[in-house]
């Protein structure tokens, strides 16, 4: 058994593993959140929908059998939070932050309300692929086993980039969120092209819920999220609305978030709270050394409410 | 009038045949009917559902509403801060609790205090605390001694390892935690002399994803069975059998989660204590202040044995768990070495499960690998 072990060499592969495993709710959410923020609204609401997707995907995949159907129905809820949000925010002054908050606690909830029977059932959950196959090594092989998930999100990430870019639609919704008398001298909808962003952003957070429930770690309980879709919000602001940014920063939190269990493990155990604090402390870190004197929040989008 | 003439004369009989009726039960032996619904309140810090600390109390709330003859009220994710004082509160003036028990270690001082002194008619039983002269009378605090079913789990555990490597999951280095963590080491180098058992502290009572890293973060070390003391093992008992390791459970029964490689586990047996605690108070008899007990007092039980342990084990385990029932057995038994190499127990010192000192424990014994700091 001892020659099957890697001891030291555990750690970095263990935060390598991690940052696979731990990253992917964050990711979708952060993709999400930066499609909505690039059109010009915040949607802080992202962490009730991440909840509420963990529930209802967890819930559609035991009663139906099928996991990939569960994604789904946490994407279609995500989705409907998404619009809700739009729909209010598209009324004349209302603030996008305070409907956001209030689409939290009200996702959460009512998450917590309908989850109630499924906390005890075992839903079937979504299949990862071995990558690891290659290995003799029982270690290696666990840590990649790739969830599926986590590959359509690394797809995602520059696929988003290159359509932000490249496609009409990226355009019009680059210009909605940069100057909405731009995009209504153009004749574009400001509102319809804000629901449509706002409800794929929902979309996204809803499937990362999923991911929570249905792969890692796997079940519904009421503490699952414990804040990660606000977390994943401050990412996009931290990758400074790029998707691949955002793809690189999901993997640091999903590695950092690794590190303190993974050195525990290995017998480092003095001062386990200042690891488990390591993601925080990383992101003051990058915050601090990437800000400037010379210009505020590079790449914001300009109609964006935390930069007007 | 005829027609009101005859209701009341019905009425009067019925009143009759029951005041008859009553007369007759009362002078009956069984004459503590008369004794009234009394209303029993129930706070939870997290779901009542969750496969660990909140659903152990949650069952022994459903053992007293199947009981009859009290009214459960239940309140869950209940925070510890002054968002209990409203819920006891509420209980208390809009549903009229007699007796209420705040399940959660942070409720008892300052909320439930501070509630008992200003309510003292109403009784407070809280889970956990330590209750002293001090504190309001109508007050009490009851706890079980878990660390003697986390022993005998320690005992199946380490027959059964075959790396020899132990995992613990914990949430936070307190003195119960410790306790839990020293007796299944304890009793895992009972079995097998060469036992260690690395542990994991994530920092709270329920992370979820940080528990799941941890189960996996041990398995790749070459742990084989793991346990834990937080709040809901679920995650962990999950990703274990995903994994194909062994486990052992905390606070209610998971062998449902883990069919195959659930070893036993630690429960709580609130279901006994409460209805007893609910009677006493409808009796209107003293309060217990402080209450304490483990395996002899039916405070704690151990799960079923699941299909991995074998024969040897199960005799072991029984043998002393006998010995714990009868009383006639001390885990804590000097000579103790801590992991630093320092003796926290001297030779020929029992620290028996009433002593006080066991509860402020500071330090982790030989076998276990990981730091408090």
């Amino acid at each position: 058994m001892s020659g099957d072990l890697l001891g030291w060499w555990g750690v970095p592969l263990a935060v390598l593993a991690g940052a696979i495993r731990v990253s992917t709710p964050f990711l979708f959410v952060s993709l999400g959140e930066c499609i909505t923020e690039k059109s010009g609204r915040i949607n802080l609401g992202l962490e009730g929908t991440l909840v509420m997707g963990a529930m209802s995907g967890y819930a559609v995949s035991y009663l139906s059998g099928s996991p990939w159907l569960g994604v789904l129905a946490a994407g279609c809820a995500g989705a409907v939070f998404g619009i809700l949000h739009a729909l209010i925010c598209s009324l004349p002054r209302v603030n996008d932050i305070a409907v956001g908050i209030a689409l939290m606690l009200f996702g959460i909830g009512l998450a917590f309300f309908l989850g109630k029977p499924f906390i005890q059932p075992q839903a079937p959950n979504l299949p990862s692929i071995p990558f690891g196959w290659w290995s003799e090594n029982a270690q290696v092989r666990d840590a990649l086993r790739v969830n599926a998930l986590f590959i359509i999100g690394v797809i995602l990430a520059p696929f988003l980039l290159w359509a932000f870019r490249n496609t009409r639609w990226g355009l019009i919704l680059r210009t909605v969120g940069d100057s909405a008398d731009a995009a209504l001298a153009l004749g574009y909808a400001i509102n319809r092209v804000r629901m449509f962003a706002t409800a794929s952003g929902g979309f996204l957070a809803g499937v990362g819920g999923s991911f929570l429930s249905l792969s890692y770690p796997g079940s519904w309980s009421e503490g699952l999220s414990s804040g990660q879709g606000i977390t994943a919000v401050a990412l996009v602001i931290f990758a400074r609305w790029n998707p691949m940014l955002c793809f690189w920063a999901s993997l640091l939190f999903g590695g950092a978030a690794a590190l303190g269990p993974a050195l525990q493990s290995v017998g480092i155990t003095q001062g386990y709270y200042l690891f488990n604090a390591a993601p925080y402390m990383l992101t003051l870190l990058i915050m601090i050394l990437t800000c400037s004197r010379d210009r505020t929040l590079a790449g914001a989008p300009g109609e964006l409410g935390v930069t007007r | 009038m005829t027609s009101a003439f005859k209701l009341s004369r019905r009425v009067l009989l019925q009143g009759s045949a029951a005041l008859g009726a009553t007369t007759l039960l009362a002078g009956l032996p069984f004459g503590s009917a008369q004794a009234k619904d009394i209303a029993v309140g129930f706070i939870y810090v997290g779901p009542r559902d969750d496969f660990g600390y909140n659903q152990a109390h949650a069952q022994g709330a459903a053992a007293l509403k199947k009981l009859g003859g009290f009214k459960v009220l239940e309140e869950e994710n209940v925070p510890e801060t002054v968002a209990v004082e409203k819920t006891m509160e509420s209980m208390i003036n809009l549903d009229g609790a007699a007796l209420v028990f705040p399940t959660s270690f942070g409720y008892y001082n300052p909320h439930m205090v501070k509630l008992a002194k200003k309510y003292d008619k109403v009784r407070f039983l809280h889970c956990g605390g330590l209750w002293s002269d001090k504190d309001p009378a109508n007050a009490g605090s009851y706890f079980g001694y878990i660390d003697e079913a986390q022993y005998l789990s320690g005992i199946v555990a380490g027959y059964t390892s075959k790396t020899g490597k132990l995992g613990f999951i914990a949430a936070k280095p307190i003195p119960q935690v410790l306790r839990n963590i020293n007796a299944f080491t304890l009793g895992a180098r009972l079995a097998n002399p060469n036992v260690t058992t690395q542990v994991i502290f994530t920092g709270d009572w329920s992370m979820p994803v940080k528990e799941a890293e941890a189960t996996n973060g041990l398995i790749n070390q070459g742990v084989d069975v793991v346990t834990c003391h937080v709040d809901s093992p679920k995650v962990i008992a999950e990703t274990a059998e995903k994994r194909g390791i062994m486990v052992c459970g905390y606070h209610v029964d998971q062998s449902k989660l883990a069919p195959k490689g659930y070893l036993t586990g630690a429960e709580w047996n609130w279901e006994a204590l409460y209805p007893k605690l609910a009677k006493s108070a409808q009796g209107g008899e003293k309060i217990p202040n402080l209450v304490r007990g483990g395996l002899k007092e039916g405070v704690v039980k151990t799960s079923a044995y699941g299909p991995l342990v074998e024969e040897k084990a199960r005799k072991h385990a029984d043998d002393i768990k006998a010995k714990l029932t009868a009383g006639s057995y001390v885990i804590f038994k000097g000579p103790i070495k801590d992991n630093k190499g320092g003796t926290v127990i001297a030779a020929g010192t029992d620290r028996g499960q009433t002593d006080i000192e066991l509860e402020k424990m500071n330090y982790l014994v030989e076998g276990v690998l990981g730091a408090i700091a």
